[in-house]
């Protein structure tokens, strides 16, 4: 790990070293989000430019793996996370929902770019396209720009990872990244 | 041929035929009644060989209406743009979707856009609208809906 660097996999509890090996303690829900923040299977759901650069950050170059996030399903049954990466028209917004509770408990939503959040350069003057996909289905993390630069996406993905760690409810939560 | 004697081997193929200058590409004016006639000309001429549609589109410019087709011919790589000013009340032309097939769900996509009725089209009908917008035109400059439209 890098100098100063916050380690991304805290593990929450504490390991005792002995001769034979460790032994772990912890309270079980925090392991369990721990394991489940580190594991997320985003959906292959991708609507305009936006989704070009969620495959740029899946590809080498950025690499979301790195973060546990490398199986992107193709079915939303064995999927957590939908990254809405593009605008959704009120044509895609019954398909979106569906997609949605198709997908298992837990499940999490990310509004990728200024489309997904608010309607972006298509909330004025447009017959079609839906403002804001937290008009169809909840969304837990949301990310500016049009389209987010691969970085912005990594931000928001582990954002969203410290949200499950901290108890993955859906309300606003302070975010400390300075913190050991 | 070049550019000057394309326009004027095209100018050549109608009565009325105008062209706009000033663009890349050769554009050609033609009245809705001899539209049919100069595309079918435009297909068929073994000089021209225009084989290729690769646009076609309309523009509400509130006083009238243009259709606009781009055409190209892959043997001798020309490009022209063929245009024709409909009324903006009764808009209706002919179809070419027997001249070129792709025309075919262009044309289905400028009627329920824009309002255009194809004549002689064997099947219009919406192409992307959910059912129920037939007589509703998005795409013209004076489209309203209250319900998800913010105006700026």
């Amino acid at each position: 790990m890098i100098e100063g660097q916050r380690p991304v996999t805290e593990f929450p509890g504490q390991v005792h070293q002995t001769p034979t090996g460790g032994i772990m303690t912890g309270a079980i829900a925090d392991v369990i989000n721990w394991a489940r923040s580190n594991s997320l299977w985003p959906l292959t759901f991708g609507t305009s430019c936006c989704a070009i650069e969620m495959m740029s950050t899946a590809s080498a170059k950025y690499d979301w793996s790195r973060f546990g996030f490398e199986v992107a399903r193709a079915t939303p049954r064995q999927a957590d996370v939908i990254i809405i990466a593009g605008t959704i028209v009120n044509k895609m917004a019954p398909v979106l929902k569906r997609l949605y509770d198709q997908i298992p408990d837990p499940k999490y939503v990310i509004a990728m770019g200024a489309c997904a959040t608010s309607g972006g350069p298509f909330f004025y003057n447009t017959y079609s396209v839906v403002k804001g996909a937290d008009h169809v289905i909840p969304v837990d993390v949301y990310v500016a720009g049009c389209p987010p630069r691969p970085e912005a996406l990594l931000h928001a993905l582990i954002t969203l990872q410290e949200k499950i760690k901290s108890g993955g409810k859906r309300e606003r939560i302070d975010i400390n990244l300075d913190k050991q | 041929m070049n550019r000057e004697e394309l326009q004027a081997y095209i100018g050549d193929l109608g009565a009325g035929l105008t062209f706009e200058e000033g663009g890349d590409w050769i554009n050609v004016f033609v009245e809705p009644a001899a539209f049919r006639e100069l595309m079918l000309k435009l297909r068929a001429d073994e000089k021209l060989a225009f084989d290729y549609l690769f646009c076609l589109t309309c523009v509400d410019w509130k006083t009238h209406l243009t259709m606009v087709y781009h055409l190209s011919s892959t043997r001798y790589r020309y490009n022209i743009v063929v245009k024709s000013k409909l009324d903006r009340t009764t808009p209706e032309i002919e179809t070419i979707c027997d001249i070129w097939r792709t025309a075919e769900f262009h044309e289905r996509e400028v009627y329920e856009l824009f309002g255009v009725t194809f004549l002689n089209h064997p099947d219009l009908r919406l192409l992307i609208l959910p059912d129920g917008w037939e007589g509703k035109n998005p795409m013209r400059k004076d489209y309203e809906d209250e319900v998800n439209m913010i105006k700026l």
